[in-house]
């Protein structure tokens, strides 16, 4: 493997666990926004806030590393990618703004109606954001971004594949929220809650497999090369994605809380890498490859160098985050 | 066929102005937070200390209601920090695609430690109630070093920008490679990293004095309102003299490697000794107008002797001269200014110390404190001016113009504008929420319940 190879892996690990956390935050600002009004709303909303309240922003920061890591590793796809999709991609940006605001004000804002306020900009902007993070995805996985940038504004990814891996995202974020909130409420022993987000995983992960077959058909029409290798190289990771998600249907509808989450990360960890397999080896196929747009070798070393510390000094910070979250030793009200 | 720009300029100037006045917009908006967010967390350790060490129940108080109001600060601070890095794409994707594999590698590394403090500030702000004491205190230790850890990478890359280094272009220009050392540490870093660090807390811990000063002159003279004014301050008071000194070293730097930036600054038109020292006024081509002049001493600051030579704008080739001579010069007096003013405050403060152990007895240094958190935010504003205004036309000196880097996306006076409305009403928000808790907190007010807009236990009326 190439240094251009592994850098491109770590953006990948990067994007992985964005789409894990990351994901799972937008999915619960989904089941915040159609929770139904105040009185119908309000257990499921509170489960949410406290599951989501001390994690969202170090889930977060995935997206600035996957962001730094591709401008500094792999820095004329950046901006091939953002003067191509600049559309989607400042929406989506908007959407970040929006949603963190809206989460920390609805907090601390005075007034039911200006909670409210907060609330729906956060749940609404929860909804839209992982919409046009998908929308730029599917645009780079279409083969709609030229090499050398300024590709068409709008109709790069205003096609069927960018806005259904729009929807894929969003109904991705929703199962995998679903999943994990289904263990909070366990945890929590609300019984009620357990079941309603039971129910809601199931229908976000029947969506999500309607998006990725959907997905998959335009796929073969749209970006064929892509398309080939997914159906050929990438073969073993789509199985395993769906024998994941078979399996995690399967534990849910008998009642079984073991093991959720693993099966639904799985599930998703497969297409990611399934998309990186058949995409291999371009970074914007079929018009860049990873090789063509890496950074001089002390730049990618750099990289890895700060990779490692990340293995080294993140991820067990983040281990002590989650655990101490999950032992309910982070109070989310103030 | 319609355009999108309302300014009747060649395409790429108007974008070149959206461009810029967009990124001004942002960086400013962010660098405020971004502020609070790297000096915050020790002044809040050092409260949480003074109530842990000596059982003080008043400083441990503060240290939680201060850790309330970062929660507010920080989240706010992630966004617009975010929007940032996403602007390095959308307004200067030329620049990141040319030259993102030489600066990228400081916001890599910033990666990890903004990674590391977002993880360990939420354990600290929600971890009041369970952590021991002891182990909640140490559980904040690590937002306070990353904070340092990650100003140092993102000014490093700034500082690359005006003195870069550490890299080789073939004869197309495309960088071939790299040298991360000498990107890290270039020329500017040793002055650019401390100053940005030092004003980070200057800010911080003037606009928390300031407030508290606001309180007790309203009339609030308790002991947490004390407590509240003197733990920042005192970190600020003896930051600024510290300050005063590093940022005097970076304007001789600046005056060596940066000559037109100095020249813009300073309002110097001709090369030779002897420059005058212009306080104030208006640059003009025949020198400076209504200003005070101190003859002299401008080649004295840059030397050490009035003979020192300092080059002049007239030897600046015309199309590399920085623009908003006036602007310069006036933003580089007022910084320097408003922190000769904050150093006499601290005098002030250090002398009724010394003589009666308590802060001076009269309502006009609670005024004066008053106004230092609105000061020090100016002063940071006027010390990036001088910096980035400085630098034009060269967004890399000597290595690539502003103008080629910006993008040829159309719309961007329609996203400056949207990014103005949204950035008014998160600011105005912001403010009255903060406003809100302090109400409350001094109210004795529960604070909302952790459920999101629930229900009102009891129907009005």
């Amino acid at each position: 493997m190439s240094k251009a190879d592994a850098a491109a892996g770590i953006l990948w690990v990067g994007a992985t666990f964005y789409a894990l956390f990351g994901g799972a935050d937008f999915g619960g600002g989904f089941w915040d926004l159609i929770a139904g009004d105040a009185e119908q709303g309000e257990r499921p909303r509170a489960l949410i806030q406290r599951s989501l309240t001390p994690v969202w922003e170090a889930n977060h920061v995935w997206l600035i590393f996957v962001i730094v890591v591709l401008w500094t590793a792999f820095p004329s796809a950046f901006s091939a990618v953002f003067t191509t999709l600049y559309v989607p991609i400042a929406l989506a940006a908007v959407g970040i703004v929006l949603r963190g605001c809206g989460f920390a004000f609805r907090k601390s804002i005075e007034g039911l109606q200006a909670r409210r306020a907060a609330g729906a900009t956060f749940a609404l902007s929860s909804l839209l954001t992982p919409f046009f993070m998908g929308a730029t995805v599917g645009a780079i996985a279409s083969g709609n971004v030229p090499a050398t940038g300024n590709g068409d504004a709008f109709s790069s990814w205003l096609e069927p594949l960018p806005l259904l891996t729009g929807a894929m995202f969003v109904a991705t974020g929703a199962y995998l929220s679903a999943v994990f909130l289904v263990g909070d409420a366990r945890r929590a022993g609300e019984a009620d809650l357990e079941r309603y987000f039971v129910r809601r995983a199931l229908a976000a992960a029947a969506v999500a497999g309607i998006a990725a077959a959907a997905g998959l058909v335009e796929l073969h029409a749209e970006s064929r090369y892509v398309f080939d290798r997914l159906v050929d190289e990438g073969l073993p990771l789509v199985i395993l994605s769906v024998l994941c998600g078979i399996g995690l249907l399967v534990v849910l509808l008998r009642g079984a809380r073991k093991p959720l989450r693993p099966l639904a990360a799985g599930a998703v960890v497969a297409v990611i890498w399934g998309w990186g397999v058949a995409q291999f080896p371009y970074l914007l196929p079929t018009s860049l490859r990873i090789d063509q747009a890496a950074a001089p070798d002390p730049t990618l070393v750099t990289v890895f160098i700060v990779f490692g510390a990340a293995a080294v000094l993140v991820l067990p910070s983040l281990g002590l985050l989650y655990t101490l979250s999950q032992r309910d030793l982070l109070e989310a009200e103030h | 066929m319609l355009s999108l720009d309302p300014l009747p300029l060649a395409a790429s100037a108007s974008n070149l102005l959206a461009a810029r006045e967009q990124m001004a917009f942002t960086l400013g908006f962010h660098i405020v937070l971004s502020c609070i967010g790297v000096a915050l967390p020790a002044t809040i350790l050092v409260a949480n200390y003074i109530g842990l060490k000596k059982g003080d129940k008043d400083a441990l108080e503060l240290a939680r209601r201060w850790s309330k109001a970062m929660a507010v600060t920080f989240a706010v601070g992630a966004v617009t920090g975010t929007v940032l890095s996403f602007e390095f794409g959308l307004l200067w994707p030329q620049f990141t695609g040319r030259f993102g594999s030489v600066f990228g590698i400081a916001f890599a590394i910033e990666g990890i430690f903004f990674f590391i403090e977002a993880i360990f500030l939420a354990i600290y702000i929600y971890g009041w109630k369970r952590l021991s004491g002891w182990a909640h205190f140490w559980s904040g230790v690590p937002m306070a070093i990353t904070g340092i850890g990650g100003a140092f990478s993102v000014v490093a890359a700034n500082s690359w920008m005006n003195q870069p280094q550490g890299f080789t272009l073939n004869a197309a220009g495309k960088v071939v490679d790299t040298d991360p050392w000498q990107v890290l540490f270039n020329p500017a870093t040793g002055y650019e990293v401390p100053h940005m660090i030092l004003a980070a807390y200057m800010v911080t811990s003037f606009l928390v004095a300031s407030i508290y000063a606001v309180g007790m002159l309203k009339g609030r003279r308790d002991r947490l309102h004390r407590l509240g004014l003197l733990i920042p301050l005192t970190i600020g008071c003896i930051v600024t003299p510290i300050q005063l000194f590093v940022g005097d070293t970076a304007a001789r730097e600046v005056a060596d490697h940066q000559p037109a930036k100095f020249a813009g600054m300073e309002c110097i038109q001709k090369t030779g000794g002897h420059q005058t020292e212009y306080v104030g006024g208006i640059c003009t081509s025949d020198g400076v107008k209504a200003a005070i002049p101190i003859p002299d001493l401008d080649s004295f600051l840059v030397g050490f002797s009035a003979d020192t030579k300092v080059t002049g704008l007239a030897d600046i080739p015309v199309d590399e001269r920085p623009p908003a001579n006036t602007l310069l010069h006036l933003a580089f007096d007022a910084m320097v200014g408003i922190g000769s003013a904050l150093l006499l405050l601290g005098a002030w403060l250090a002398y009724a110390w010394w003589k009666k152990r308590d802060i001076p007895q009269t309502k006009w240094f609670l005024r004066a404190v008053s106004v230092t958190g609105a000061g020090a935010v100016l002063a940071l504003w006027c010390g990036w001016i001088v910096t980035e205004v400085g630098r034009q036309p060269w967004i890399v000196q000597g290595y690539m113009r502003t103008e080629e880097a910006v993008t040829e996306a159309k719309g961007i006076w329609f996203s400056f504008a949207g990014v103005l409305l949204l950035y008014a009403a998160i600011g105005t928000i912001a403010i009255l929420v903060l406003r809100g808790m302090s109400r409350r907190w001094r109210e004795g007010v529960a604070e909302p319940e952790g459920t999101p807009y629930a229900p009102p236990e009891e129907v009005p009326g």
